[in-house]
């Protein structure tokens, strides 16, 4: 899990626990409540069973272990196009309900000049809006109207990896030596989304099944334990050529 | 809920992974996943998992009175229930057609099979007779449910007891297990299917498909069969074409299957049986570790690097024999093409290269890692696994672990290219 955050109280908290000794920030006396809290009159509840994390001065959130993803606006996710619907494109990002995605919402996208979208594609797109009584909307350029990455991926081969959203979060998270030493032995690109998909494409099909197994080999490895596996990895590697 | 859909990414990395022989989980085209049998504390209760796919089965008796057609003879029922908790494209309540596909699948293979004997279930003819009812659930969907179902079934069904009867004129007592001990059902046989899936036409086939593998699949044959080598049911479906040594190889594929998963049925059935005997623990409970965070943990299938690289069978070939396979006829050709070397441990061909990302003061220290490694390679055995395995120490009397099956275990090293 979230290893890379302080203060890792190894106390399992159950829904239906309250959460004693809140701190609040001094100016504005208020506290941050991230997933798996719920503020109940006075007190902090918990909605998610896991461990309480705690970031200085004041963020807490309940960090368990799930594969299902709730949209949090702002957030990079990948999703698969499965239809077509006037002028919006359906898309499954793996939450309770389907994202829309608007034609117009790529770089360069005029009504004219429609962009080249096709069921069963993968983009990579921002959540504009996540909202639990309204359906997630997708767009797949910045404030700026570039498209900065995101967009359809995946036309020229690699794979798509479904895993649980605390792989993810890990191997995003800025002390994980995963991906760049894999990266040293094996060249190869890779898209991660925070709903739990990861795209990996490398030069051969072998490769890229090596990467996706290196990847999720080191879900409940620590980092020394993931640099050695890279060692490994690259030891056979040397060996092949 | 709709099921989430296959890309078109994925669809084509597994078709193409499959052309080249490989698997996404590493494992040979003929390659089952660890297959587990775990029996519960009560009487006819089992838990199979292959890889993780998870099914459960419970067989219970009752007496009803026996079909005017048969008065002489007990019944088999078999219930098979998928709920939304193994799949959530999977409906609660009305069973789906694919759930009505496993059902009759078994039904075949249990009941037409006679793989139990209906005769001694009798009590009084035409009057009354035991009535075994087997109920599978589907705990969770990864592909391959029909093989899971049917081990699932069977392994129950033998391990099931039913109460004892004593028949005195027109008196008849069921002894409850407390004045007497219950009695095993008489298996004569234990069919198993075995399901192939089939690409291309019928070119490719794979035993123990995955989900994935299957929504990719033009077809599939399952075998339903025995340690005899008696085929009890067989079933082609989906749109292809299939050659008939395909179906020839499939059978031999069978039979290799079913003795393995026969035998790890009785090993299970026996550490059980033991256990009991002992007086000592048995149950599901007992099979998961104590003091350990399961729901952390990973069963991980290790990927045997140097066999993915360089041994690539020729299982798939059209003219292989089954049980001899020729692991170096093949070899990959991605080493043939001219390599540039970026940096130790990596090669590139045309564009690209290593990541050049976090370049800081971790690269160096790396090159002197690569370094040594590269001198330590030369004594280093090949068969290196990418994967550490985690402490799978589950140490436990009524589960049996299938970890590989045996037929293409040729391992070869391979010296340095």
């Amino acid at each position: 899990m979230a290893d890379h955050v302080g203060d890792a109280s190894k106390i399992v908290y159950m829904p239906g626990d309250f959460v004693e000794n809140v701190k609040v920030s001094e100016k504005t006396s208020k506290a941050i409540l991230g997933p798996g809290l719920k503020q109940d009159g006075d007190t902090v509840m918990v909605t998610k069973p896991g461990l309480l994390r705690h970031k200085e001065p004041n963020i807490y959130w309940i960090d368990c272990h799930s594969r299902r993803y709730v949209p949090v606006r702002g957030e990079s996710v990948i999703g698969i196009v499965c239809a077509k619907a006037g002028d919006v494109f359906r898309v499954d990002i793996g939450g309770s309900e389907q994202a829309s995605l608007s034609y117009l919402s790529f770089e360069s996208a005029t009504k004219r000049n429609r962009p080249d979208v096709k069921v069963g594609d993968i983009v990579y797109a921002k959540l504009l809006v996540a909202n639990k009584d309204m359906e997630p909307e997708l767009v797949c350029i910045d404030s700026t109207g570039r498209s900065s990455g995101m967009g359809v991926i995946g036309r020229n081969g690699g794979f798509l990896y479904k895993c649980s959203l605390n792989l993810i979060r890990k191997i995003l998270s800025t002390n994980c030596p995963l991906l760049s030493r894999l990266g040293k032995q094996i060249p190869f690109e890779t898209t991660v989304g925070m709903n739990g998909l990861i795209y990996v494409r490398a030069r051969t099909t072998v490769q890229t099944i090596t990467i996706i197994n290196a990847i999720a080999a080191s879900e409940y490895m620590d980092n020394d334990q993931i640099i050695s596996m890279c060692k490994k990895l690259a030891d056979t590697f040397t060996m092949v050529q | 809920m709709r099921e989430t859909p296959l890309s078109n990414c994925e669809r084509d990395f597994i078709k193409t992974a499959i052309a080249e022989k490989k698997r996404i989980d590493g494992r040979q085209a003929y390659d089952y996943r660890h297959v587990r049998v775990s029996f519960g504390v009560e009487r006819g209760c089992c838990m199979v998992n292959i890889g993780d796919t998870r099914v459960m089965a419970q067989v219970s008796c009752q007496v009803v009175e026996p079909k005017q057609a048969r008065p002489a003879d007990g019944t088999l029922y078999i219930n098979v229930e998928l709920s939304p908790m193994a799949c959530p494209s999977f409906e609660p309540g009305r069973l789906s057609d694919f759930g009505v596909e496993i059902n009759r699948l078994l039904e075949r293979c249990l009941k037409e099979s006679r793989c139990i004997d209906t005769e001694s279930l009798c009590i009084v003819a035409g009057e009354k007779v035991w009535e075994i009812r087997v109920d599978v659930h589907v705990i969770n969907h990864d592909g391959n449910l029909v093989d899971g179902c049917s081990i699932a079934a069977i392994a129950a069904i033998a391990h099931f007891r039913r109460p004892d009867i004593t028949v005195s004129g027109d008196e008849i007592t069921i002894h409850p297990a407390s004045e007497r001990d219950p009695v095993p059902l008489s298996v004569h046989h234990m069919p198993i299917c075995v399901s192939f899936a089939f690409f291309e036409q019928g070119k490719y086939l794979l035993v123990d498909p995955t989900d994935k593998e299957e929504k990719v699949m033009d077809g599939r044959m399952i075998i339903g069969m025995n340690k005899h080598r008696e085929i009890c049911t067989l079933q082609i479906t989906g749109q292809m074409l299939l050659l008939k040594d395909q179906v020839l190889r499939c059978s031999n594929i069978a039979v290799v299957k079913v003795t393995e998963i026969t035998e790890l049925i009785h090993k299970a059935l026996e550490n059980d049986r033991e256990e009991r005997a002992k007086g000592g623990k048995y149950g599901f409970a007992e099979s998961v570790p104590k003091n350990k965070v399961t729901s952390n943990h990973k069963v991980s299938a290790p990927v045997d690097m140097e066999t993915v690289e360089d041994h690539v069978t020729s299982t798939f070939s059209q003219n292989d024999d089954v049980i001899e396979i020729d692991s170096d006829a093949a070899s990959t050709s991605e080493s043939d093409d001219s390599v540039v070397i970026m940096d130790k441990g990596s090669g590139a061909i045309g564009l690209g290269g290593p990541s050049t990302w976090n370049v800081d003061d971790e690269m160096s220290e790396l090159k002197e890692e690569n370094k040594s490694n590269t001198t330590k390679t030369k004594q280093q055995k090949s068969d290196t696994n990418i994967v550490v395995s985690i402490d799978d120490s589950s140490e436990e009397e009524t589960t049996e672990i299938l970890v590989e099956p045996s037929i293409q275990k040729q391992k070869k090293k391979k010296g340095k290219v």
